[in-house]
């Protein structure tokens, strides 16, 4: 069957590189000083996304992000690796959310886009780590959900999902439509595809783009080069339920924990020492 | 993210070449195409980015793909099964990869799916391949034999077979027999023509085929009853899903163990002839092997800038009698040298110049000078990158000390693949032979010449007094030679000739590179020109103090009459 699937996407500050000055004075995430890239996660869940393209030909994978107008670039990675179309949802009114008021968004961008049969994102994003995202949507627009994905195959209206689990994977079915949220486990990305790059290299969302833009005429004769950008109103938003009018979570302060504990117990490699530990350890539930 | 393209400033500094205006006007002929194909460039800077990127793209699959595949490669190797070759899983993986990204029929047309790039990107593209796995570059570099297919096939056969080449079908050319290495003259598989199935069927024996169970070969095969040279070969494809050849036999090797290198016999495979009967070997294969020499030059040069990298980065960290190993003049010395000889090889934008056919009647001449200047350098390129890119392999060992001749540490790799690329496509000898013609009638020196007449930064100025110089004494060899006229001292001593012509023609080139971007070479233009002085010395040396009357000492085998 034809499907039309969604896949959120988040751009994130890279923090599997961090250098000194990643965090600002504040405790806040230094945004400027990291690199921006596609959260992993997602990643993962737009491969699992493209391959249900591949195995259902007629179906679409549109890329579903909210960001500041440079979050375009997620768009257009998306676009390089085989996606057909993605909506960038940027407004002053949608920043500053917290995990309610991404989702409050997402939902009513999904609600716009209208017949997706399946929304998949990744399990959680590099720089917040709640995995609170997918769920929250899933729940606002009442879609089933199944978490830790790490394979999906889809027949006849249901989908067949293999979760990650403690110790091993357990298969679920799931009618659709759904929103499913892929676990870091789950196949690696595909390459960007060079074709791909050269036609839509020059894809942006019109904020994007700079008062002179090069090659503008181009972009009346390509209609795909100009990037769907949506604001609050455009997706019939509640702007107190966005941005961080719609967010209850408020940060106090970060802190760096550092252990500093140094307490240690010596052993012999007696019989009597070994079997003491293993019962302490036993004791306060650290194995067993 | 480590992208084996952008961490190599060098290869973009080849794209900005000058010549690549022209190269790129040509292969995209003046940009018409961009109305039928949403890929196509609008303009010449439009066409460099669309580069950039394939390079990018190119550049992140080798380094966070191939790269650290290669080491299972190494180890796994390509394995037999029921006749059908099957490669190493992580190979498996690459090519998915590649096949992903689209990567293949890069040279091609639009029109058959490809990138239409033009040689000189494919070369970029091959080196960054070849510097995370030279094993993988071999598989896929083949694809350049869908060069020859689109030049001498019909239009039939074009599209038939290189819509599948690009999208991530593989290639191979069975050209090798048992009897039949360098002198391919005495190739013996046999092509008849079967009245009853309507097309030719091969029968017979090839050995050393790379990549032997491809999807779609290039046969060489002896369609004339009763010939015996290379007049009675012919070229034929043969498609494998018709069947009729198996896999005998993968060779075990001492490198690259991750590109198949098959034994295959033919039983009544049936194939079609790809251009005309008896030009196989005289017309075919020549324009495929000029090819592949320029592959194997790239991926020399791919090779060599890995062999540097291990390098400096080991000793950069390792310590001894109490300092960095890198501030010892014994190891500086190599590691000088081999950025130099690296920086020496990547000179291929000037003789990677794509002979386009079907031009118009100017730019056929244009074609024409440049194709004979192409002709001159594969040999060069080819012999000298592939004997550095040995060198640089070798010396990556010495600068790792015991370390290097342990199995862990990647420069063994690298100087165990690095041994067949001075090999295969003819040897750094037979590269010689090709290039000797040009060496004694002038047109090197010709090209030398008018390189010693370029501008260069004023701190160059000494340096190319010198080779000015060894220009001289060159030119004093090759008259010295040529007036013994004996053909047998003139073989003899060709290898010498060669590799001062190589050294005298890449000192130059360092040296304009130098002058546009003196950060990038100036340190290796210096460097390689004092070795240029350096061999130029020795092997005058030896070729002024040499006379025909000595010959006799070196032969292996006394004339027997």
């Amino acid at each position: 069957m034809k499907l039309k699937i969604v896949v959120l996407a988040k751009q994130v500050p890279d923090t599997r590189n961090v250098g000194k000055d990643a965090m600002t004075a504040e405790g806040t995430v230094n945004r400027a000083a990291l690199p921006a890239i596609f959260n992993p996660d997602d990643l993962l869940a737009l491969e699992q996304a493209l391959r249900l393209k591949e195995q259902n030909p007629g179906s679409s994978v549109g890329i579903l992000t909210m960001g500041p107008p440079r979050a375009g670039e997620i768009i257009r990675q998306g676009l390089y690796r085989g996606a057909d179309t993605g909506w960038l949802l940027t407004d002053r009114l949608f920043a500053g959310a917290d995990t309610l008021a991404t989702s409050y968004a997402l939902a009513t961008a999904i609600k716009k886009i209208g017949d997706v049969d399946l929304v998949i994102g990744g399990r959680q994003a590099i720089d917040g780590d709640t995995a609170q995202v997918g769920p929250q949507v899933a729940q606002k627009l009442g879609l089933n959900q199944v978490t830790y994905a790490e394979d999906i195959k889809v027949e006849e209206g249901v989908a067949t999902v293999r979760r990650h689990i403690d110790g091993g994977a357990e298969t679920v079915k799931v009618p659709l439509p759904a929103l499913i949220t892929v676990n870091g486990s789950a196949a690696p990305c595909r390459p960007q595809n060079t074709k791909l790059v050269m036609k839509y290299k020059r894809a942006t969302c019109p904020m994007e783009r700079p008062a002179e833009v090069p090659y503008a005429s181009l972009y009346e004769e390509r209609p795909y080069l100009t990037l769907n950008q949506w604001s609050v109103a455009d997706v019939d938003g509640d702007p107190g339920q966005c941005g961080l009018a719609g967010s209850p979570t408020k940060v106090k302060s970060v802190m760096n924990i550092v252990f500093q504990a140094k307490e240690c117990k010596h052993l012999t490699a007696s019989d009597a020492d070994i079997e003491g530990m293993v019962k302490e350890l036993l004791d306060e539930k650290i194995i067993g | 993210m480590a992208n084996y393209y952008k961490d190599h400033p060098e290869i973009d500094f080849h794209l900005n070449h000058p010549l690549m205006r022209r190269i790129a006007e040509l292969k995209e002929r003046g940009y018409t195409e961009k109305d039928r194909y949403e890929e196509a460039p609008v303009d010449f800077e439009d066409c460099i980015e669309n580069y950039r990127r394939l390079l990018e793209i190119a550049g992140d699959i080798a380094a966070n793909t191939i790269a650290p595949n290669s080491e299972d490669v190494d180890l796994e190797g390509p394995h037999l099964e029921n006749g059908r070759m099957k490669y190493a899983s992580k190979t498996v993986e690459n090519m998915e990869a590649v096949r992903l990204s689209g990567l293949w029929g890069v040279t091609m047309p639009r029109r058959y799916g490809g990138l239409n790039a033009p040689e000189t990107i494919f070369s970029m593209c091959s080196e960054v391949i070849s510097a995370a796995d030279s094993s993988f570059q071999n598989i896929w570099s083949l694809q350049s034999c869908a060069e020859t297919l689109y030049e001498f096939g019909s239009e039939e056969q074009r599209q038939k077979f290189i819509p599948r080449i690009c999208a991530g079908e593989t290639m191979s050319m069975d050209l090798t027999e048992p009897d039949a290495g360098s002198d391919l003259q005495s190739v013996m598989l046999k092509a008849t023509w079967s009245e009853e199935q309507g097309c030719w069927l091969l029968n017979g024996v090839k050995r050393f085929i790379t990549n032997g169970d491809s999807d779609i070969h290039l046969v060489l095969a002896r369609s004339e009853e009763g010939t015996r040279d290379g007049r009675g070969l012919s070229m034929f494809i043969y498609d494998k899903r018709q069947g009729g050849v198996n896999v005998r036999h993968i060779e075990h090797k001492l490198g690259i163990h991750g590109s198949p290198t098959c034994e295959l016999t033919y039983k009544d495979a049936r194939a079609e002839l790809c251009g005309e009967r008896r030009l196989g070997l005289i017309k075919y294969v020549m324009a495929l092997m000029n090819g592949a020499r320029l592959g194997i030059g790239a991926q020399s040069v791919g090779l060599s800038q890995e062999a540097c990298n291990e390098a400096v980065a080991y000793a950069a960290e390792r310590a001894q009698f109490g300092q960095k190993i890198n501030r010892f003049p014994g190891v500086y010395d190599m590691l000088s040298r081999m950025k130099a000889k690296l920086d020496a090889s990547v000179y291929k934008a000037l003789e990677d110049i794509q002979r386009e056919r079907k031009l118009e009647p100017e730019e056929r001449a244009e074609m024409k000078t440049y194709s004979r200047l192409a002709d001159a350098f594969t040999p060069l390129c080819k012999g000298m990158a592939s004997e550095y890119a040995n060198q640089n392999a070798y010396d990556a060992i010495s600068v790792h000390g015991g370390s290097g001749f342990i199995m862990e540490y990647k420069s063994q790799r690298l100087y165990r693949d690095a041994r067949i690329f001075s090999i295969y496509e003819g040897t750094t000898q037979l590269q010689v032979v090709a290039a000797i013609r040009y060496i004694t009638n002038g047109t090197y020196l010709n090209i030398i010449n008018e390189m010693l007449g370029e501008e260069v930064l004023p701190e160059l100025l000494p340096l190319k007094e010198k080779i000015a110089g060894c220009v001289g004494i060159l030119s004093e060899c090759i008259t010295k030679v040529r007036e013994a006229g004996d053909s047998e001292m003139q073989d003899f001593l060709a290898r010498r000739l060669y590799d001062m012509t190589g050294e005298i023609v890449m000192s130059l080139l360092l040296m304009r590179d130098a002058t546009v971007a003196p950060d990038m070479f100036l340190k290796s233009a210096k460097v390689f020109a004092a070795m240029a002085c350096e061999t130029v010395a020795g092997k005058s040396s030896y070729i002024m103090g040499f006379d025909k009357e000595s010959l006799p000492a070196f032969r292996a085998v006394e004339e027997t009459e």
